[in-house]
């Protein structure tokens, strides 16, 4: 039998179903391997051992009783941004170095209920922004791949963890690509889907009309497997729809023959690295040569994504984020003077820089004598953006390119530059400012770091999504290769 | 006030509107509840939780919007009103901005000619109330109580079209009767269901721009409304005339001092950096749903009074009072209805007895122990001569006391008014043989003196003679 932390989900649901280990020994063998090789990766800011043994019995319990839920004992992890009730949830800030959600959030609930065990809580970018993982209150995520580098972010942890074979899978967040990006950057497949597709209740805000829970993976199956449960109506959430959810297994076969897939010309020019650019190609003749057909598609408002979400992520932020401020949970200044000094030295002292640099964008962005010039002429170019899309869409099924400019960066080197950072996210950001459901598979190696291939779909396309990674998946084994030391 | 200048007042009116649960979570909106225990992790702003919209508000204020005769938006847009204070949990306020559901309005007042004014509604929006910060009692620390973070406001505003601060009493009455009609709002106003903020201004008269103006803040009952704005309007005339300037700014009202105070002037004023809440969709509403909601309004109290004047042949001032609340408003017409004709009477009686018996006890119409087919049997009683209205008013507070009937008590109490002239007659003439002297300077022509023996029957009769046949009685014997 292939060692257990080496199974996908679906293998291990396999074996659970016919028995050759229950979710006691599974979880008992994860535990005990993110014990030893989780601490140098700093993914996780809580494991939650106790818990999750108990889970995995009441797991094991519930199938012996005939009770198992499609995710019945089989191990995950959660990003520390969704609340999960009696359990630390930091959202890597300081701010909420004490916090204990007193609730579930939706999608921590609808995998519990599947029979899923909890093993921790990934680490962050502090409250979702950033792009390495290094603005974590709990220290910066090192990649599996060259501990030297980073893994992406802001769902750093949760893909480090997977890559690492650590968990078979873990939730994340995506806001401007905080799920595809590290996902490219680890060898992981990483799946946003479409804005209202996730329920957001329960998942602590950064931008409300950009963040979509999602998932990491090591397999487009996987995914399918996992949104299947997560997705769906939620009362809570005014912005969830009530579309029905597919059976995205069901939807995984059937070839590629006839997919019109659209390329996107500025995606291969200059900012691209050349051997990137070279895998991303050859995934692209991959799936030409299983029968779909690349056609350039036009993307006019391109270059303005970047900008555009810099805008409107930060007015967003600047207004979710006023909650924290001292007074009824999380961080607390000590001893303040008065009001306006316990809000002052709460805030400064809770919040990491850039925490703070967006906040103060986003308050700026909304000033009076600013909001035209800047948020309202955002939102219009956001439309535009949309708009873009919708046309692409009509000629053809999905829009394929690189997931990110370069493979995995060393920590350290983009901390002094925000922009440079920002850029990182220039190909995933247009998914987030139209809605569109989203993914990075793993198509190449560039000396010896992964490289993501990224799948934008019209809106509800998860299943054509999870179909073409699926059918990608079994013509190469990009997604099978593992850092050597976690294998 | 000098005749030279003209006051101009717009009122932003915040009502407090019925429903069971907040606005945007399912937490109970009761009044009175121990601090913090009907607040829920929604109202408390925690990391992760979402706003969802209670329904029941926008269909309130859909009906509101309809009883003033306003455009109802086919699309609003909540947004957020960013700035800090510990009773605000998330940061910011839930409120409507750009986008309000209530559009161009207007309703009707009697100005001081007793003539009909237009007075326009700007707009009424929907938004979420604030906790409460208390200040006393908790040794140099502030307490907050989020039960009231999420109530659900409709925030209803007035054109600066109120030109004196009856007016703005009127206008505020106005909506207020409207709000309840609707049955929207309880219009509470001790506990702060319905409170309003004043904007006041005065300039020269024939002048066309506005003055500076100040914003009086949260006046919470009739009495202060008139009193801040009268303070208010002539504090401002003060300092014109002196050749000074008005500084537009926050100002509140001290009710103990019968003043207005500055809170804070417009530099210190908020940038609240509205923008559109990413958290809620906007509100969409079609023909079909106006439709259905026009259909469940009520008869208007400006509709109803009308209908009074003509149906009852009342006078309009007593029908404009009887149609400031539903309930009074059915109580007039059940017991006017029980009655044959007597409408006027049956309007004094609801006017003046028992409002004022029910005031007297802070009763609420609904609560009065005499019920309207009681009142209008007492009102028969008197048009059909069985009792005098002094001898009623006697019936009235036993049956105010629960005594019974007005028929029960008339016969436990012997108080039926004698009718018999023969019996009246024995009496007149006992009282005229017992004051020869009065009889002799009546029929000497001072005729004042009728009263006097009007008043001896009466004792002797305890009032139960008719009062028309003993003056009759004793004219027709003394002249004789």
């Amino acid at each position: 039998m292939t060692a257990l932390h080496l199974q996908t989900l679906t293998e291990l649901k396999a074996g659970l179903e016919k028995g050759d280990f229950t979710s006691v020994e599974l979880t008992t063998a994860l535990l005990e391997r993110i014990g030893s090789l989780g601490p140098d990766l700093n993914a996780f800011i809580s494991v939650l051992g106790d818990n999750a043994l108990a889970q995995a019995a009441a797991a094991d319990a519930a199938r012996a009783a005939g009770n198992a839920g499609v995710l019945c004992g089989l191990p995950i992890v959660h990003k520390d941004i969704f609340c999960m009730r009696d359990v630390l949830t930091t959202c890597g800030s300081r701010m909420l170095e004490n916090f204990v959600a007193p609730y579930d959030a939706t999608v921590v609930e609808r995998l519990a209920e599947a029979g899923a065990v909890v093993l921790g809580k990934a680490n962050m970018d502090e409250f979702a922004m950033g792009s390495s993982n290094e603005t974590s209150y709990f220290g910066p995520v090192h990649n599996p791949w060259d501990h030297a580098r980073s893994p992406g972010g802001s769902s750093g942890g949760s893909a480090a963890a997977v890559a690492a074979r650590l968990s078979p899978a873990a939730t994340a967040t995506d806001t401007g690509g905080s799920i595809r990006q590290p996902a490219a950057l680890t060898n992981t497949v990483g799946f946003k889907p479409t804005y209202g597709r996730v329920s957001r209740y329960g998942m602590i805000a950064f931008a409300s009309s950009l963040d979509q829970a999602g998932i990491i993976t090591r397999s487009a199956e996987d995914a399918a497997l996992l949104l299947g449960v997560m997705s769906g109506f939620d009362e809570r959430d005014s912005t969830s729809v009530d579309v029905p959810v597919p059976d995205y297994l069901a939807g995984l076969g059937g070839s590629l023959n006839g997919l019109r897939v659209g390329i996107v010309r500025q995606h291969f020019d200059a900012g691209l690295d050349e051997q990137c650019a070279a895998a991303v190609k050859a995934a692209l003749a991959e799936l030409e040569a299983a029968g779909a057909t690349l056609t350039e598609v036009d993307l006019p408002n391109l270059d303005y994504c970047v900008p555009t979400y810099y805008v409107v992520a930060p007015a967003e932020c600047s207004s979710n984020l006023s909650r924290f401020d001292g007074v009824r949970f999380g961080y607390r200044a000590s001893e303040p003077k008065d009001l306006n000094d316990l809000y002052c030295r709460s805030r400064g002292e809770g919040f990491g820089a850039e925490v703070k640099r967006r906040i103060m964008t986003g308050t700026y962005v909304l000033s009076a004598g600013y909001y035209d010039a800047y948020y309202l002429k955002a939102q219009k170019v956001r439309q535009l953006i949309t708009d873009d899309f919708q046309r692409a869409f009509e000629s053809v099924d999905v829009i394929a390119g690189p997931t990110t400019p370069t493979p995995a960066f060393k920590l350290g080197d983009k901390t002094d530059d925000p922009i440079t950072m920002y850029l990182n996210d220039i190909y995933t950001i247009g998914a987030n400012l139209a809605g569109l459901p989203a993914m990075s598979t793993p198509c190449g190696m560039v000396d010896d770091l992964p490289v993501g291939l990224h799948l934008v779909g019209p809106h509800w396309a998860e299943g054509r999504l999870l179909q073409i990674a699926h059918q990608y998946q079994q013509l190469t084994d990009w997604h099978k290769q593992a850092p050597e030391a976690y294998t | 006030m000098s005749r030279n200048w003209e006051v101009v007042i717009g009122l932003e009116i915040h009502t407090q509107l019925a429903t069971k649960s907040k606005i945007f979570s399912g937490a109970a909106t009761a009044y009175g509840a121990a601090p913090n225990t009907q607040a829920c992790l929604v109202d408390l702003g925690y990391p992760g939780t979402l706003p969802v919209l209670n329904e029941e508000v926008v269909r309130m204020a859909t009906k509101f919007g309809l009883a003033v005769n306003a455009e109802i938006a086919r699309r609003s847009v909540f947004a957020r009103k960013n700035y800090f204070y510990p009773d605000l949990p998330k940061g910011y306020q839930i409120s409507q901005y750009e986008l309000p559901i209530v559009g161009e309005g207007e309703l009707f007042i009697e100005d001081a000619d007793g003539k009909q004014k237009r007075i326009g509604i700007t707009r009424a929006h929907l938004e979420e109330d604030a906790g409460k910060s208390i200040h006393e009692g908790l040794d140099r620390h502030s307490g907050i109580d989020l039960n009231r973070a999420g109530t659900p406001l409709l925030e209803i505003v007035s054109e600066p079209d109120l030109r004196s601060a009856q007016e703005a009493v009127a206008y505020m009455r106005k909506i207020h009767s409207i709000v309840r009609y609707l049955e929207i709002s309880d219009g509470n106003m001790q506990e702060g269901s319905f409170r309003c903020d004043a904007n006041v201004s005065v300039r020269p008269r024939g002048q066309e721009k506005l003055g500076t103006r100040a914003e009086l803040k949260n006046l919470n009952s009739f009495r202060f409304v008139e009193k801040a704005i009268n303070y208010e309007v002539e504090r401002q005339i003060e300092i014109l005339e002196d050749g000074g300037e008005v500084v537009q700014e926050t100002r509140l009202y001290d009710s103990d001092k019968d003043e207005t105070r500055s809170m804070r002037s417009k530099e210190e004023a908020n940038d609240y950096r509205y923008f559109p809440d990413p958290d809620l969709l906007p509100v969409e509403i079609d023909e079909e749903y106006i439709a259905a909601v026009r259909a469940t309004l009520p008869e208007l109290p400006a509709a109803k009074q009308q209908r009074f004047i003509e149906q009852y042949s009342i006078k309009p001032e007593d029908a404009d009072i009887l149609t400031t609340s539903r309930a009074l408003a059915d109580y007039f017409e059940t017991a006017a209805g029980a009655t044959d004709g007597k409408a006027q009477v049956v309007a004094n009686w609801v006017i003046g007895e028992l409002t004022g018996a029910l005031n007297k006890e802070s009763l609420e119409i609904e609560q009065s122990p005499v019920s309207p087919e009681a009142l209008a049997q007492l009102v028969s009683r008197i048009s059909d001569d069985t009792i005098s209205g002094k001898i009623a008013k006697e019936v009235f507070e036993a049956m105010w006391r629960g005594e019974g009937s007005a028929d029960a008590i008339i016969e436990a109490k012997g108080l039926r008014q004698i009718t018999d002239n023969s019996a009246i007659e024995a009496i007149v003439d006992q009282v005229i043989a017992a004051n020869p002297g009065q009889a002799a300077e009546y029929r000497a022509g001072k005729d004042k003196l009728i009263g006097f023996f009007v008043g001896q029957v009466m004792k002797e009769t305890q009032g139960k003679a008719n009062p028309g046949a003993v003056n009759k009685l004793l004219k027709d014997k003394l002249s004789g």
